[in-house]
């Protein structure tokens, strides 16, 4: 919220009639800066100070979506500066530049690799959302004909690149459906861009050589009536364009200046010609704000941690750094599968269960709650022992879903190991795991 | 409505420390502004990059990871030379493998003289890291710190379990304690706290936040350095002012990605390039929430971050 108790005060009718359920009309125009009133409840406020209050409420980073259905990437919409306040909410978009002006195999290439680069993790598919379709040859009828194959190869959202109108109304009519983020409006094709934009109800790239010129175009097609707006504030230097995004957030954030309310787009392949270095820009922008980020081309060994890490910055940071006690399921396990227990420490299930899965062994997990400590501080403080791991593993139901009674222990705390099977009785078997997880997978694959 | 570049101001700044001898001491630390964040208040001192060598020769590293040390896996001091004068390493940081009660258990007194013999090797500053065994490394950074007076060393992990001992080493020998703690700020303020009352000296403590790898908890690591240099430079949380190191080579190497084969996994396209980028890409989170020192191990990712670094260092 922009406004202030006080502003909003000045929009209300001053009657202090009541009616609100709060005795003053600078009372309730406090509750609504506060987030603790509607404004529906004021039944005198004007059409005026409605449309005032609703602009000044809008979110201060515009979201918008590129592409359609379940497809899209929606972007912008983000509330804070650093995750540790609020989750991030929309990953950025990641996309692949192809050109008119390329070789047939090389567009061949590029699209392949789109649409096989695609990863399973944790029960999720990572994946680039976009390829960036560049007009270099000046041509209509070519930059369509690629669009045409891009929309046939691939199921991409599409980024539209060209210097020349004509050529840009030509592509956004080929592929208007797929709902294409148009680019760019630069300092001379305002009107033009924001005729195209808004005939296909299209979001609109801007292009500006500083933030002050930025500015300036972004409050021009606002007045023209186009709201969904992607910047680029045109920074090609890897170390201003970092400065860029920075000034972006905070402008929109903390000074609520609308003319910069709105995700960005960045062109690591345009900062360098190495592709290893453009990774490291690339991944520099997922932390730091990108909205879009388009690649030269896209390679597994690059893609892949870059989607990793695309996943970690935006998952949710209240997320609980312990997982609950229980009985954890790695693959399909049944009452043949092995069965093997740790401590609750997050990041300990992460590294064993991704050990188990790589595995490609179904098997049972058991997590016990060990106050978030990892294996080894566990033992140590005496919490991740014989007696205590056997009541827990009496308790978990397990015996009901294994036939074999085996269960496999850390190398790490080997030394439980007596405790364990006196606790246990006689019907149960206790194993010796590896010291690391690394090791499980050929542990398990041994048996 | 004009644009106005949006600043901010600084009410704290982070203590700055020196490590290493004479006039090859590089100093850490001094922030007045977030990371690279230059447009409104100075980093004197550039993120340096520490590079890893073991005591015994690593068993379970992948190929891509070992190839640039081939014929000096079995001798540190061989090692350490080859990190720096061939991969330009800032700093080297030895790791005590040996020392591990549950693996190879070899005595301070001998781990001790392997430090020595680095440090005695190369110019640059040494870190010595234990095997997170709070008891068997209380004995062995003590010996070391003992034996390596006057390297000005870096030592740890200092944790909660062994703190005196091994903060008594720093003390009395001058070395810098790498204060651990499980990615916790309060935790990490609380160490601070409890070596500042045992003695040792502001400019020789640095913080572990502790580094979850990528796709194994970097965002837990990202938010709470971030959350640590929030507190330290606009909250003035005094006992948060310290500069940060990363030990993030092992956690990178370790996971399963990092070794698989391109047969293995076919789009994850060729191992080498993936472990580099792999580590590059968590390098550059890391730096980006404020780490002071990078422990990495392989010499492309390194030249990388580094270039990565110098470009970030610079005026734009
Ligand atoms: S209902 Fe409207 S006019 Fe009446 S007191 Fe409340 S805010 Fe004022």
């Amino acid at each position: 919220m922009a406004l202030t108790g006080i502003q909003i005060f000045k929009l209300l009718p001053k009657t202090n009639c009541g009616e609100c359920g709060v005795p003053t009309c600078l009372a309730f125009a406090m509750a609504l800066a506060a987030g603790k009133a509607e404004l529906a409840s004021c039944p005198y406020v004007s059409d005026e100070a409605k449309a005032q209050l609703a602009e000044a409420s809008a979110p201060p980073i515009r979201p918008l979506a590129i592409g359609t259905g379940d497809n899209a990437v929606k972007i912008g919409g983000e509330t804070v500066l650093f995750r540790h306040e609020k989750t991030f909410v929309n990953p950025p978009g990641l996309a692949v530049l192809v050109s008119d002006g390329m070789d047939d195999a090389e567009i061949s290439g590029r699209l392949k690799r789109f649409n096989e680069l695609k990863f399973e993790r944790v029960g999720l598919t990572l994946r680039p959302e976009l390829v960036a379709v560049k007009d270099e040859s000046g041509d209509a009828t070519k930059f369509v004909g690629l669009i045409e194959r891009v929309k046939k190869e691939t199921d991409a959202c599409l980024i539209l690149m060209s210097e020349k109108t004509d050529v840009l109304a030509a592509g956004v009519k080929a592929c208007a459906e797929r709902v294409p983020l148009i680019y760019a409006v630069t300092d001379g094709n305002v009107d033009a861009l924001a005729g195209l934009a808004k005939e296909h109800n299209c979001p609109l790239a801007v292009k500006a050589k500083d933030l002050d010129e930025l500015s300036q175009l972004t409050a021009k097609l606002d007045q023209a009536g186009i709201k969904d707006i992607v910047l680029d504030p045109g920074s090609r230097g890897f170390r201003k364009a970092f400065e860029d995004e920075v000034f972006i957030r905070r402008a929109a954030l903390q000074q609520k200046f609308r003319p910069l309310g709105y995700p960005t787009i960045t062109f690591p392949c345009e900062m360098t010609d190495d592709p290893m270095k453009e990774t490291l820009y690339a991944a520099a922008f997922i932390a730091k704000y990108g909205g879009i980020i388009v690649l030269s081309d896209f390679h597994g060994y690059g893609l892949f941690p870059l989607l990793v890490e695309r996943m970690n910055i935006y998952t949710d940071p209240q997320r609980p750094m312990t997982m609950k006690q229980g009985i954890y399921e790695v693959g399909n396990p049944d009452e043949n599968s092995p069965l093997m227990i740790t401590t609750n420490f997050a990041l300990t299930y992460f590294i064993v269960s991704g050990e188990i899965e790589a595995s490609r062994i179904p098997s049972y997990l058991l997590v016990m709650d060990t106050e978030g400590l990892s294996v080894l501080t566990a033992w140590a403080a005496g919490k991740f022992v014989g007696d205590a791991m056997g009541m827990f593993i009496k308790k978990s139901g397990i015996e009901e879903k294994v036939k074999k009674k085996r269960i496999i222990i850390p190398g790490l705390v080997a030394a439980v190991s007596g405790d364990l099977e006196e606790e246990l009785g006689s019907d149960w078997e206790v194993a010796i795991g590896p010291r690391e997880a690394a090791h499980i997978s050929a542990f398990l694959k041994a048996k | 409505m004009a644009f106005e570049t949006p600043k901010i101001t600084y009410t704290g700044k982070i203590k700055s420390i020196a490590i290493g001898k004479g006039d090859q001491a590089i100093l850490l630390g001094d922030e007045s502004s977030y990371p690279f964040h230059l447009f409104e208040g100075e980093m004197p001192n550039t993120p340096r990059i520490a590079m890893e060598v073991y005591d015994v020769a690593p068993e379970d590293w992948a190929e891509a990871a070992l190839k640039p040390f081939t014929g000096v896996t079995e001798d540190p001091v061989a090692w350490a030379k080859r990190n720096v004068e061939e991969y330009k390493a800032d700093m080297v940081c030895l790791h005590l493998i040996s020392t591990d009660p549950n693996g190879l258990d070899r005595p301070a007194d001998e781990a001790a003289q392997t430090a020595k013999k680095v440090a005695d090797a190369v110019d640059v500053p040494l870190i010595v890291w234990g095997v997170d065994n709070d008891d068997k490394d209380a004995e062995v950074l003590r010996k070391v710190a003992e034996v390596c007076e006057g390297k000005h060393l870096i030592i740890g992990p200092v944790v909660e379990g062994n703190y005196k001992q091994v903060g008594a080493g720093a003390i009395g020998y001058k070395h810098t304690a790498i204060a651990s703690t499980p990615i916790d700020i309060n935790l990490a303020k609380q160490l601070n706290i409890l070596l500042g009352n045992l003695g040792v000296p502001d400019e020789q403590i640095i913080v572990d936040p502790t580094t979850g790898g990528l796709g194994y908890g970097i965002e837990y690591t990202y938010s709470v350095m971030e959350r640590i240099r929030m507190a330290a430079l606009t909250q003035q949380d005094e006992r948060l002012q310290f500069p940060m190191i990363c030990n993030l080579a092992r956690e990178v190497w370790k996971t399963k990605e990092a070794k698989l084969t391109a047969e293995e996994a076919p789009t994850m396209g060729d191992p080498e390039k993936r472990g580099i980028l792999m580590e590059g890409v968590t390098a550059v989170v890391l730096l980006l929430a404020g780490a002071d020192i990078l422990v990495m191990r392989h010499p492309e990712a390194v030249k990388l971050v580094r270039e990565m670094i110098g470009e970030l260092m610079a005026a734009a």
